[in-house]
């Protein structure tokens, strides 16, 4: 008689705990991959495509769902390592660099505007619309909103876009006191 | 709070943690009045002076300026202009080696002094009390008043604090060694200073002002006092001597026992501090409108032989000052701007004084050695001692070192006032200041990275958005326009078996071979010569295999053999009895191989002009058999009208200006037209020859779009094409025109280069 009341008990606390749990999990329910807003956080949302990817949130969607970390080249080491502390995963050296140390450069396109003919080319390419200009009229590049994907280079027929290292002002500057040539004063 | 202000009147002071005690080495250079220097040969203002944002430059180069007039203009908040030091010549408005410790060039305004140093316009206001808050504060930000002791705060924000001040702490402490600059402005300057504070107290309202100076001040306490008298609102308060006091928050900490939050502003528990200085400049811009174009400056060290303070005007190149002072330079030159504990070494001696230049030390190597020797951290703590800010350096040091910035920030390492003291006790000279600078310059950039990283995204979706939308849009209006077409022939349903039919044909020639639906066509209508027209059939086709062959070097000829054979095998039919029907599935046969032949040739070759001639030939050809036929005035009259279409359409393609392209799409038409026309042997209705046209022009559409889609690389060539001509009609127009034309010409070569090496890939 004891086992039957115990048994009839922990089955009727199975069931009351079952009923909360599949209430909850319909009340509460999440819509999205809370795990892909994250990682898409931590990318650098150049927009770029190295990653082979057409833009950052499907390379998120792509890491969600188990692809490698260290396919993004603008983000670098910072990137990668973020991303391991997120998924759990190994940090790795980025992809195609194994071996070589290079911190990724800022670069920002340019657009030598004397060879520019207005061919709109790159302003179909710039995923953050960075660059202004008409058909047959000279084009530039908002230098603050350009995140230096490159993607504008190859479509340029005349090959007048350049990508420029971002110029190290006083604001920006890191105190890298070594980097700079120390001139003596006389 | 009121009895924190009794406390602080009743004389008690408070301590702070921490702090060392470096030698003063002050007496070098406070034992002399201060200096007035001569004109040096130029001056270099630089534009930004403060923390904000520059201002605009409103002077020109060779542009005449008086002394005291601003060179540049204000637009948004946290800027400050600067002021013109001397009369003279702008001789140059260019980045110039900033007073910074990276030695990075910012844009300056560079005078050549005429001599006569005349003034611009003064506006004294020595009835300052009747001016409002807001024209005072104005007055304050026009004259360019920004915190003189270090930070280089905009002194008019710091003035128009909203929040209820109980304490006003005028900071004339100058704890660094070597600098006596304040020491002596007090000394020299102290009823000025006092009148300088009573503007502060007049648009603060402070409840007490307490002028903080360290005791090793002994004359400037007395002068300060002796200007302080009979004001009961003004305490004057000797501190004792130990580094870093007179640091904001430590100074603070001292006056009042309390401490600034973390992350938060003096304000945030009602005090406000000002420098000495500040308070002297705020005297002269607005009692004597004087803009701040001039600050002590000490200049001293041992290898300064008459080391004093000097009025040195902003934008004085410091070479001029260590001349004034003779500078001995050694083996190893040194110039630190600031002081020993917190200055920065300079790059170059071309390096302006700016407004809170307050020092430029030459000291000896014996007096303040370089520390070259940094060895490992041995965990002593004598760093944790002497920080006055009570956080753990080491801690800062490991994390920083290792990059591991989020521990860092975990341990306080923005509450670090980078002072020294922990460089200055470490015995394994470690410059940890610097360590602390690198992480939280980085941190900052990756603030800012991620910031922009932010707004990427949005401009990036908000792309994604337009492009979406723009393709509904499109989508929606070719429904609309098909809509309307519909209701359009239901109204006339003659005009619908003509669409429906033109539609037909469309849709035949979308398939990949027309030839052998052309002929099935053949068949089906004409039974008797169903083996004749096989034969012509299977003879172009063999020939057109042929033609792609050899598709390379002969394209246009393949297209004039074909179109040729395409005649012989309609005049072998045509030796048959002709009905009109047969002449029209022939025609129909032709028109398509011609076409067929016009294809193959275009998709490779450049030659498409010729190509072009070609299929007007075999249109003309194709017209032919036609032609022969009696030709009713019903047909005449189609012609005619065809014929107009035609020409009408030649006309808009030649305005569009294409070359390439658009002529094979013109050719296409004109064979669409002829095709078209054949089969009509009714009477055209003005509502018939609207819907060929329409037919035509969808069928032209979509063989331009073939074309494209087949042979991208010719799609380059109408670009480069169309700007030859724009550029060659220009011809008569002079140097710019050919200029131009020139480097359009480069950049086709560079696009037909580009277009080359893709090949070769």
């Amino acid at each position: 008689m004891i086992l039957l009341y115990s048994l009839l008990a922990l089955g009727l606390i199975a069931l009351i705990f079952g009923a909360v749990l599949g209430y909850a999990s319909i009340r509460f329910k999440v819509e999205s991959d809370p795990l892909v807003d994250q990682i898409d956080e931590i990318l650098p949302q150049t927009q770029c495509g190295q990653c082979g990817y057409p833009g950052c949130k499907p390379y998120a969607e792509a890491i969600a769902n188990g692809d490698d970390i260290n396919k993004c080249p603008p983000g670098g080491d910072a990137t990668i390592k973020k991303l391991a502390d997120l998924t759990g995963k190994e940090v790795k050296p980025l992809a195609g660099t194994e071996g070589e140390e290079a911190e990724p450069v800022k670069k920002v396109a340019y657009i030598r505007e004397a060879e520019c003919i207005g061919c709109t080319k790159c302003i179909q390419a710039c995923p953050v619309d960075a660059i202004v200009g008409a058909a047959k009229h000279m084009h530039t590049v908002i230098i603050d909103e350009c995140t230096g994907c490159d993607l504008c280079v190859d479509p340029c027929p005349v090959d007048c876009i350049d990508m420029l290292p971002v110029a190290t002002k006083p604001e920006n500057w890191r105190w890298q006191l070594n980097s700079i040539p120390v001139k003596q004063i006389q | 709070m009121d009895s924190l202000v009794d406390k602080i009147k009743s004389g008690y002071l408070w301590d702070f943690p921490g702090g060392v005690f470096p030698p003063e080495r002050k007496s070098l250079s406070n034992s002399q009045s201060i200096k007035q220097l001569e004109l040096a040969n130029e001056y270099i203002v630089p534009v930004k002076q403060h923390i904000g944002h520059a201002a605009n430059v409103i002077v020109e180069l060779g542009q005449l300026v008086k002394k005291g007039q601003p060179l540049t203009e204000l637009q948004g908040p946290m800027e400050l202009p600067v002021h013109a030091p001397t009369s003279g010549e702008v001789i140059a408005i260019e980045p110039r080696m900033a007073a910074h410790p990276s030695g990075l060039s910012e844009l300056a305004v560079v005078i050549k002094p005429d001599g006569e140093d005349t003034w611009y316009e003064k506006k004294p206001t020595p009835n300052y009390l009747a001016l409002s808050k807001v024209e005072l504060l104005d007055k304050l930000k026009q004259a360019g008043i920004s915190g003189l002791g270090g930070a280089s705060f905009p002194t008019y924000v710091k003035q128009s604090n909203s929040q209820p001040i109980e304490l006003l702490i005028i900071n004339g402490v100058e704890c660094e060694p070597y600098i006596t600059a304040d020491d002596m402005l007090m000394r020299e300057y102290a009823t000025e200073i006092v009148s300088g504070i009573e503007i502060f107290t007049h648009l603060l309202q402070p409840k007490l002002v307490v002028i903080a100076i360290e005791n090793n001040k002994p004359e400037a306490i007395a002068a300060i006092e002796q200007a302080c008298q009979g004001k009961s609102q003004f305490v004057v308060r000797a501190i004792p001597t130990k580094y870093p006091a007179g640091g904001e928050k430590q100074l603070i900490q001292v006056i009042t026992g309390q401490e600034v939050p973390s992350h938060g502003i003096t304000a945030d528990i009602g005090i406000i501090t000002q420098n000495v200085g500040t308070a002297f400049a705020a005297y002269k811009a607005i009692v004597q409108g004087e803009p701040l174009i001039e600050r002590v400056v000490t200049v001293t060290g041992e290898q300064i032989k008459s080391p004093a303070n000097v009025w040195a005007r902003i934008g004085t190149p410091v070479s001029h000052l260590l001349a004034a002072q003779e500078y001995q330079a050694l083996k190893r030159p040194r110039i630190i701007m600031g002081g020993p504990m917190m200055g920065f070494t300079l790059h170059g001696s071309q390096v302006p004084v700016s407004k809170i230049t307050n020092c430029v030390l030459a000291p000896s190597e014996k007096a303040l050695p370089r520390a070259e020797n940094e060895q490992a951290c041995i965990r002593c703590g004598y760093c944790a001692d002497a920080c006055p800010a009570s956080l753990l350096p080491q801690q800062l040091y490991w994390h920083s070192k290792a990059k591991e910035y989020e521990k860092a920030q975990d341990y306080k390492l923005f509450d670090c006032i980078e002072c020294g003291a922990c460089a200055y006790v470490c015995p394994s000279e470690i410059p940890l200041v610097q360590y602390y600078r690198i992480a939280k310059a980085d941190i900052k950039a990756e603030q800012v990275e991620q910031e922009k990283a932010e707004k990427a995204k949005e401009r990036f979706n908000a792309r994604n958005e337009r492009l979406e939308r723009e393709k509904q849009e499109r989508l929606e209006k070719h429904k609309k326009a098909a809509e309307s077409r519909k209701q359009s022939m239901a109204k006339d349903p003659s005009a619908q078996d003509k669409v429906a039919a033109a539609l037909a044909r469309v849709q035949a020639k979308k398939k990949s071979s027309p030839e052998t639906d052309q002929t099935d066509k053949t068949q089906t209508t004409e039974p008797a010569n169903a083996a004749k027209a096989k034969a012509a059939a299977a003879i172009a086709r063999a020939k057109a295999k042929r033609a792609a062959a050899a598709q390379e070097a002969t394209a246009v000829e393949t297209a004039e053999k074909q179109a040729n054979n395409q005649e012989s095998a309609d005049q072998q039919t045509q030796t048959d009895s002709l009905t009109p029907a047969q002449i029209r599935a022939k025609a129909i046969a032709a028109k398509a191989k011609a076409k067929q032949a016009a294809k193959e040739s275009m998709t490779e070759s450049e030659q498409a002009p010729k190509n072009a001639n070609s299929e007007k030939s075999t249109e003309a050809q194709a017209d032919e058999p036609s032609a022969d036929e009696q030709l009713t005035p019903a047909q005449i009259r189609a012609k005619a009208i065809a014929a107009k279409v035609k020409a009408k359409q030649q006309a808009k393609t030649q305005n569009s200006e294409s070359a390439d392209s658009p002529d094979n799409a013109e050719a296409k038409t004109n064979t669409e037209f002829q095709e078209d026309k054949v089969p009509t042997d009714e009477k055209l209705t003005p509502a018939q020859a609207k819907a060929k046209a329409i037919a035509a022009k969808i069928k032209a559409k979509q063989q331009a779009q073939s074309v494209e889609t087949k042979s991208p690389e010719v799609e380059n060539e109408p670009n480069t094409e169309k700007n030859m001509k724009d550029h060659q009609t220009p011809d008569a127009e002079l140097t710019e025109a050919e200029l131009r034309q020139q480097r359009v010409k480069a950049a086709i070569a560079k696009a037909k280069a580009k277009k080359e090496s893709l090949g070769d890939k």
